[in-house]
């Protein structure tokens, strides 16, 4: 669908096309409408499961009660998967959203370690899904209003958090630079040091007397090392984060991952995760540099 | 316009908590939202003694509702979650789709919280059905919203539960897995040491050029500034907000109660004592700070 960020979403043609060209390949195409319409502009979101409908899309992957209701009452047939931004960390929380509107899958949101995500894949009336690899949100999905407090947008209304068109570098004399959002200092780098693109969780701030990066460091989540007992937890699938990524990530990260979860396939007892693979992975993460995250119990 | 006190956003020891609350029942508000939302290591007090508080507050005649932790992640955090929805007395305030289910499983009222994403009247009519009986809009969400969502409402034939609305107090921004004053103190979470009592109105954080941006509240982040829409009163009338929201802070809650009595009374605005809320007038939330 059309929204205020040209350039990130297919037109209609190329979603056809799209969607063939992964079809016919026996790979299914599930389509992300997970943000959240006021009242004068849900039709739009009416109009888009119908074409995600019409299109052929095996899924839909909403978080809104009005998009998820209208999609069951209108579109029986097309599956509703909950997405991350639904904020579900709960079996009541799942069971609502099943009961409610059918779901029969949900994302979950980056916040719970190994031992409770085996523990909601026990008790869940969906199977869940779960982030394998990407840039680690370290608030909870659907919750966190940093960037609209910033700039006035926000992940939940404008699928984005931190736009480019509030982002401002600025050059030092000394080869250093300076990064704004929305006029607000979210960081500032020596000559030699690597900049990541700026959200403000991800900023460096003042705490008392110390300067550091006082809510997360400019680093990825990559759980390569937990497939074997995020499988046997039953986990149904792995997301890897794809949206405004280059041809040679998408293909080097799911190369690895497909590799390793193949070979897990093969000989479950005798996997472990290869040092290739983790190079790999690494190289493109933010600040090559990734972290269990909320999945470890010491991630904190 | 009635008046509310927010739930405790921080943490304090527990004889100032129950010293707090005891004072809070003599103001002049007329709902008191009780329980922890933030964080459920903060065991000064514990789910019993809130639920008792309730029930010792509602002698008072006030309405005196239970709020909900707003980020569940373990089954002792949804146990007490279960004990606050079946304690038998009152309202809930759902911070989360949990208690929502679980309200709605055993027929018990609930205040839709700023955390439940409620965007638009087919959501809000979809929660009523379910038990909500009023409504608190996000952070988020300023007067268009409300507005515009109410008349969609109205003409679907549906009626608007009560809508509450921030009018002072720190917005809170987000919530996380991760203990953010733990992480300041260089403590491991599990191991916090429940430092955050030490930060009665949160851990500030400012910009690498001194500007106060945020405030740290365990998992949770707050903005820095002090939101207030005494001045925007009147056209909070016109909108037909039924609450107004104050949200407890360290010092001189009592006169920052009896500011906004005043000016529920009078016809004219009180003068503003904290900041411009930005997401009100349908921009950045920090807006009311003007930016260099």
């Amino acid at each position: 669908m059309h929204g205020p960020f040209p350039g990130l979403n297919f037109n209609d043609e190329e979603l056809r096309q799209g969607i063939a060209y992964a079809q016919t390949r026996q790979r299914k195409v599930y389509l992300a409408l997970n943000t959240y319409p006021d009242s004068a502009r849900l039709p739009h979101w009416y109009a888009a499961v119908d074409k995600a409908a019409s299109l052929g899309c095996d899924a839909i992957i909403a978080a809104e009660m009005a998009v998820l209701d209208y999609a069951a009452r209108h579109h029986a047939k097309l599956a509703r998967h909950l997405s991350v931004q639904g904020s579900a960390t709960t079996a009541p929380a799942l069971r609502y959203m099943y009961e409610r509107f059918g779901i029969s899958r949900a994302v979950l949101p980056r916040v719970l370690s190994v031992q409770q995500v085996e523990r909601l894949c026990e008790q869940a009336p969906v199977p869940l899904e779960v982030f394998a690899f990407g840039s680690l949100c370290i608030m909870v999905e659907g919750r966190c209003q940093l960037s609209s407090y910033v700039t006035g947008a926000s992940p939940n209304r404008h699928g984005v958090c931190s736009p480019a068109s509030f982002v401002r570098w600025e050059e030092h004399d000394d080869g250093g630079r300076s990064v704004r959002l929305n006029r607000v200092l979210i960081d500032r780098f020596d000559p030699s040091e690597p900049a990541g693109y700026p959200t403000v969780c991800k900023g460096r701030y003042a705490v008392g007397s110390e300067t550091f990066h006082a809510l997360e460091e400019p680093t990825s989540l990559n759980t390569l090392e937990l497939l074997p007992r995020l499988a046997s937890a039953g986990v149904a699938a792995l997301k890897i984060e794809g949206r405004q990524r280059g041809v040679a990530y998408v293909a080097s990260v799911t190369h690895t991952w497909r590799e390793a979860l193949d070979r897990y396939h093969a000989a479950p007892e005798r996997w472990q995760a290869r040092p290739e693979w983790q190079s790999a992975l690494s190289r493109h993460a933010e600040g090559h540099q990734t972290t269990l995250g909320p999945y470890h119990r010491h991630w904190h | 316009m009635k008046l509310s006190l927010g739930p405790l956003q921080y943490f304090w020891p527990r004889e100032r908590t129950f010293a707090f609350y005891r004072q809070a029942v003599q103001w002049p508000v007329d709902i008191i939202y009780l329980g922890e939302t933030v964080c459920s290591k903060r065991r000064e007090l514990r789910t019993l003694d809130w639920i008792m508080l309730a029930h010792e507050l509602a002698e008072s005649g006030k309405q005196i509702v239970l709020s909900s932790l707003a980020l569940i992640e373990a089954e002792s955090e949804l146990g007490a979650l279960q004990r606050l929805i079946e304690q038998g007395q009152g309202w809930i305030e759902a911070n989360d789709l949990s208690a929502v289910q679980l309200c709605r499983a055993r027929g018990v009222p609930f205040v839709a919280s700023p955390t439940l994403n409620v965007y638009n009247h087919r959501a809000l009519a979809m929660l009523m059905e379910d038990g909500l009986l009023r409504w608190v809009p996000g952070v988020e969400q300023g007067a268009a919203l409300i507005d515009e969502l109410r008349s969609a409402l109205l003409e679907d034939g549906g009626d608007m539960p009560e809508v509450e609305v921030i009018g002072f107090g720190r917005l809170p921004l987000s919530y996380s897995a991760r203990c953010f004053t733990a992480r300041a103190l260089d403590v491991a979470k599990d191991q916090c040491g429940f430092r955050c009592i030490d930060y009665p109105d949160g851990l500030p954080l400012a910009t690498r050029e001194g500007r106060p941006f945020l405030r740290i509240n365990g998992i949770q982040i707050q903005g820095e500034e002090i939101t207030d829409l005494g001045p925007e009163l009147p056209a909070l009338r016109a909108l037909g907000v039924d609450v107004l929201r104050l949200y407890p802070q360290a010092e001189g809650m009592d006169e920052i109660v009896a500011h906004f009595d005043l000016a529920r009374r009078s016809v004219t605005p009180p003068p503003r004592i904290g900041a411009r809320n930005g997401y009100w007038h349908g921009t950045a939330g920090m807006r009311s700070v003007d930016l260099p």
